[in-house]
């Protein structure tokens, strides 16, 4: 009974891959080799897994902040735009500020990020709570809005003059994280540990606190919050200024980590692969820890199919992400699986004679 | 002859740990021309093994004869083939639509581009409006129509389909017994000429008023079968719940109740609703549902602005996080929609609206795990909730289990003041009892305890004031003891009676 809950997403996750792998033989290739390549292009030396670790930054944080809306019952679709409105104001506070010494600075862009981000979800969230427009839609919009504003603050007023690149000033050396050693030149960074760190912390907050226990209710039964006396709307919103305080942790591993400035448009869909990471682990942060790894994996695995097959590019991460997604989403089809095979076997002791 | 013979029916549903056999070899036999009762506590199986004879789930195992013809309804659609037509208790009618064009739903008979024949259709409507004295506007919107009616519309629904096999699921729960007693006339008139009638029911007086035999179903099997003129409550009990229960709790006398300071206090909630109640005493408010209990029950914890005294506070502009800090319990009108979480433990359950409870939570956040606990025990051991499992989800509890999980934890508010809806509807017998004495034993150790019931028994047995609420106003008070069902029942019907 306790093993339900990894056993289903597990399922889901298998299912994706050998149906993405499948295609692939559709495609002429030999879907063995496209898992050779994979597997080796993620984990196949401390380089690779390093890149798989980095990769895994970002979702870990998207991956939370959509678990936590989640929680609530609330679907962030905005993460895309909470992150870079969140690295953006990260890195602004991290250039702006260059004097700050080391810890402190860390805390300074962080709060920066966390703020920005925070507030720009909670939009969203007082839009939901106050005016019921739904959050799909709000934060789809907002997505935009943010797109907007990140190219209008790294063209003109945050302009790297030296570059002819869409980039900003580069970080005050104080504010950079260290990289994590042991994985080659592979820039996976504390933001990591950050990210992990943040995960536990939620998993315990979920179970342990009153404010989990808000959180978990509204999601699950609003009528049944409201006459238990919490806030159904306060804590819709603060929902989701948490979820878009997590979304800008991004900038820790990218900015902070990594690239030392803001180059627009750094996220390869981030904020969206973060649903399908949330979605995989049911809204668990301990779940997110495994599923960002292997979306992570995923994403580093699939980068040598371009080299390394003829017949397959790196998209293949998406269409295996999307049967992912599908197979985890096709709830009512694991159910139904689970009784048929269930009572398939109850007939089948049966027969062998009393079970 | 046997309209209805139901050998050895079995059904399961679920797998593993959460299999549940809702009927285990159930035999029931229906003679033509005769009305059956089907009895037993929630989750007994009734709904299930009439949702069989219905079509609308396969049976595991098991035959169904129908007027002596081996059957296998794959959809309602067959049954209804076989002449058998059923109600609901929820009623499945469409509710923008009228009434006519609710009667030809799925009998339409015409192709799917073609008019439909709405004229010949209110003329047999009107006709049968006209046989069985049961009259109903053909044009008007089922929206518009009081519950009694739109019952009508379904039953006429059936005898349009000249349904000769009728199953009415709980149909009195919504019911005057005014109402009642109009509706069980008109089914002594079908079953007189000719047709079978099975009526789904947890009530036993109303079995004892209108069967000719009883079938009582218990934990998926068939307890015991006879016919009805044979038949006691008592017996009835016993077989429905499996040992000798005490049916009436007998009312403590209810002098020298009510003398103490007010704990609720209400003006002018709804259409002019003023009242108190004070502490040692229970007000009941009678009345048929959707005559504003609801909304009444609503305002007590979300004034917003209307004017509510609880414990003498003024809380009219409070949030209702403030008035769940006081100590109070609510039962919720409906605990499946309001009280609960389905998909969690009984320990996150009994946190609910505890939440802000010092006794649960420390001023950091943090749940205190101990008194959790603590507070589970409590409720194994003085609520009886049953099964004592950690982490079984709500869900699986029965009935009356959830509603003393909802109990045990309003409990730990230490009220001053119990607001109790419907404390007892989907409870099975043995638990009725059981939450009865537990109000009466708040209301004997000093609490004010407003009942909200639509159970007529239930309001009589246990109230020292009752108040008849009809659209939106208390149209009549009484003095608990003072004051029979129909009095009250005529209060209830009021003008629409």
């Amino acid at each position: 009974m306790r093993i339900a809950p990894v056993l289903k997403p597990a399922a889901a996750l298998l299912t994706g891959l050998a149906l993405g792998l499948l295609a692939t033989a559709l495609a002429g290739e030999s879907p063995l080799h496209v898992l050779g390549v994979l597997v080796r292009g993620a984990f196949g030396s401390r380089y690779d897994l390093g890149m798989t670790l980095f990769y895994m930054t970002p979702l870990l944080f998207t991956g939370l902040s959509v678990s936590v809306a989640f929680r609530a019952g609330l679907f962030n679709i905005g993460a895309e735009g909470q992150l870079s409105l969140g690295a953006l104001a990260m890195t602004w506070a991290a250039f702006t500020f260059p004097s700050i010494p080391a810890p402190l600075s860390w805390a300074v862009s962080m709060l920066a990020g966390a703020t920005v981000a925070g507030a720009w979800a909670g939009i969203a969230g007082w839009l939901k709570a106050r005016r019921g427009s739904h959050e799909v839609i709000s934060t789809i919009m907002l997505n935009f809005i943010a797109a907007g504003l990140a190219s209008y603050a790294v063209l003109n007023p945050f302009k790297n003059p030296e570059t002819q690149n869409p980039e900003t000033l580069a970080v005050g050396a104080s504010h950079i994280l260290p990289a994590l050693p042991g994985f080659g030149d592979a820039p996976v960074s504390a933001a990591l540990l950050i990210g992990l760190l943040m995960a536990c912390w939620l998993g315990w907050l979920f179970q342990h606190t009153r404010w989990g226990f808000e959180l978990q209710t509204v999601g699950e039964n609003e009528n049944a919050a409201r006459m238990a006396g919490i806030p159904v709307e306060r804590v819709q919103i603060m929902a989701m200024v948490v979820a878009g305080a997590l979304a800008s942790g991004v900038g820790l591993g990218e900015v902070l980590g990594s690239a030392h400035r803001y180059k627009l448009g750094f996220s390869p869909d981030y904020g969206f692969v973060g649903i399908a990471v949330a979605l995989l682990a049911r809204g668990n942060p301990f779940g997110v820890i495994a599923s960002a790894f292997l979306f992570g994996a995923l994403h580093k695995g699939t980068t040598d199919l371009d080299l390394e097959t003829e017949h397959v590019t790196r998209d293949l991460a998406l269409v295996i992400q999307a049967l992912i997604i599908g197979a985890v989403a096709a709830e009512g089809l694991w159910a139904r699986l689970g009784e048929r095979l269930s009572s398939r076997l109850r007939s089948l002791k049966g027969r062998g004679g009393g079970g | 002859m046997n309209a209805v013979e139901i050998r050895g029916l079995t059904k399961a549903f679920g797998s593993g740990d959460s299999r549940v056999v809702a009927n285990a070899n159930v035999d029931l036999v229906i003679p033509a021309g005769t009305i059956h009762a089907l009895v037993g506590e929630n989750g007994a199986g009734k709904s299930t093994a009439m949702k069989m004879l219905f079509g609308m789930l396969e049976p595991d195992s098991g035959e169904i004869r129908v007027n002596g013809d081996r059957v296998r309804f794959k959809s309602p659609m067959d049954a209804m083939r076989s002449g058998i037509g059923m109600v609901h208790q929820h009623f499945m009618l469409a509710g923008p639509y009228t009434v006519l064009e609710n009667i030809l739903l799925g009998a339409e008979s015409t192709g799917p581009f073609s008019r439909l024949p709405l004229a010949e259709a209110e003329k047999r409507l009107k006709s049968l409006c006209d046989r069985y004295s049961m009259p109903v506007d053909p044009h008007a919107r089922i929206e518009d129509l009081p519950v009694g009616m739109q019952q009508r519309v379904e039953i006429l629904k059936l005898l349009y389909r000249d349904s000769k096999i009728l199953i009415l699921d709980e149909p009195t729960a919504v019911l005057t017994p005014q109402e009642i007693d109009a509706l069980f006339s008109n089914l002594r008139r079908l079953r007189d000429e000719g047709r079978t009638i099975v009526i789904i029911t947890h009530k036993l007086k109303e079995v004892l008023a209108i069967s000719d035999r009883v079938s009582v179903l218990r934990q998926g099997r068939l307890a015991g079968y006879m016919e009805t003129a044979h038949a006691t409550a008592e017996k009835l009990a016993e077989w429905m719940v499996g040992r000798k229960v005490i049916l009436s709790v007998a009312a403590a006398a209810t002098a020298g109740h009510g003398r103490g300071e007010p704990r609720l206090k209400v003006q002018n909630l709804l259409r002019g609703v003023s009242f108190e109640v004070r502490a040692g005493e229970i007000v009941g408010i009678a009345g048929v549902e959707g005559n504003g209990q609801t909304e009444l029950l609503r305002s007590l914890l979300l004034p917003e602005g209307r004017s509510v005294e609880i414990l003498g506070k003024d809380v009219s502009k409070s949030p209702a996080s403030r008035i769940r800090e006081l100590p109070v319990a609510f039962f919720p009108e409906d605990r499946l929609r309001d009280g609960l979480l389905m998909d969690e433990s009984a320990e996150r359950n009994l946190l609910l609206g505890n939440q802000r409870n010092p006794k649960f939570v420390d001023r950091w956040g943090v749940i205190r795990k101990g008194a959790l606990d603590a507070a589970l025990e409590r409720a194994w051991h003085e609520f009886d909730l049953r099964p004592k499992r950690r982490q079984m989800a709500s869900r699986g509890y029965s009935g009356g289990n959830q509603q003393k999980l909802v109990i045990a934890r309003e409990f730990e508010h230490d009220p001053k003041l119990v607001v109790s809806a419907h404390p007892t509807r989907g409870v099975d017998v043995g638990a009725i009892e059981w939450i009865h004495r537990k109000l009466m034993d708040a209301r004997d150790s000093g609490a004010g305890v407003l009942l909200v019931s639509s159970e007529l028994d239930e309001i009589l047995a246990l109230s020292d004031r009752i108040l008849v609420l009809l659209d939106g106003r208390i149209v009549a008070e009484y003095a608990g003891g003072s004051v029979d069902a129909l009095t009250i029942g005529r209060a209830m019907g009021g003008a629409r009676a």
